[in-house]
């Protein structure tokens, strides 16, 4: 059997869709909920490398890459938020996030 | 009989996915980042299937060897109450399956349907050399360089800010810490750094 897009389409909603279901379900830990915004960035770049190889078009190679660049930019300013927030509040539950009432 | 490229892209997939779903589902934060790293690993061996051998190594180096480790760190770092931030999970959890399920079906009919067909594009704005003749990262670089130059530098720029970022908010003066002060060190002056005193004889200061 002859793999095609629609396998890596598939595949790539399947991440998709267990990243979202992963915000949803992880209410309480900003941690999950960063890690399923790393799973649905991955689930993007499958797709674009996916329609790259089969299209023959480097450009979702080049387009993958940057979107690489940004989720790691990304993870990593998440993080450092993160980590100032834990020290201020002492919890980083999403509940407690809710000083700014504005 | 499944073909070789066939059983390992089942093999890598199905990895992919239960560790996708690990990472959601696990009890434990740091087995969470530990799933994490099983799926990129498993993303980049898709990666490799798919003739994208730069990505597939990058997706490793910066994924597995940068990000998952400054999630472990700061899942380490920090001391979290994992018991009490799992407890209520499941009320938000039926929400959570409805929207997956509905989300789950629209992308798999838009896939997997007959409403595109690949053969129809033509028009590649970047044709793909031959992976025989050029290798994949030499073809990347080759438009990466040239072409795209301006995004290449950008993403630099965004990276740049992302790191300035992240040390501003990080970083933590404490009080009463001895440190160096070079202007003032490269500031004095003869006239400030030395003090002359008469001493007169059989006296002390």
């Amino acid at each position: 059997m002859e793999i095609g897009l629609g396998h890596y389409l598939t595949v790539a909603a399947i991440l998709f869709v267990t990243g979202v279901f992963g915000i949803f379900m992880n209410r309480k830990n900003i941690i999950t909920i960063l890690m399923s915004v790393e799973l649905i960035l991955l689930a993007v770049n499958i797709n674009m490398v996916a329609f790259s190889a089969f299209l023959g078009d480097l450009v979702g190679q080049v387009f993958a890459l940057f979107i690489l660049t940004v989720a790691a930019a990304e993870a990593a300013i998440g993080l450092a938020i993160l980590v100032v927030f834990f020290r201020n509040r002492g919890s980083i539950a999403v509940d407690d996030v809710n000083t700014m009432k504005g | 009989m499944l073909g070789l490229q066939a059983f390992f892209f089942y093999i890598f997939a199905f990895i992919a996915v239960g560790g996708a779903l690990m990472v959601v589902f696990a009890r434990n934060p740091v087995h969470s980042v530990l799933f994490l790293i099983l799926t990129f690993v498993a993303a980049a061996g898709l990666f490799l299937l798919a003739g994208a051998e730069f990505l597939a190594l990058i997706l490793i180096v910066v994924y597995v060897g940068a990000v998952a480790i400054l999630f472990l760190f700061v899942v380490m770092m920090l001391d979290l109450d994992f018991g009490r931030m799992k407890h209520g999970a499941l009320k938000y959890a039926p929400f959570g399956l409805i929207i997956g399920l509905v989300l789950l079906a629209e992308l798999i009919i838009a896939g997997t349907g007959n409403f595109y067909q690949p053969e129809i594009v033509r028009s590649t704005a970047l044709p793909m050399p031959d992976l025989y003749e050029v290798s994949n990262i030499r073809a990347l670089g080759a438009v990466l360089y040239t072409r795209y130059i301006l995004f290449f530098q950008l993403a630099g720029l965004i990276l740049f800010v992302a790191m300035v970022g992240a040390i501003v908010l990080t970083l933590r003066h404490k009080e009463g810490l001895k440190r160096q002060s070079i202007s003032a060190q490269v500031g004095r002056t003869p006239a400030t750094a030395i003090e002359i005193r008469k001493v007169e004889s059989g006296r002390g200061l």
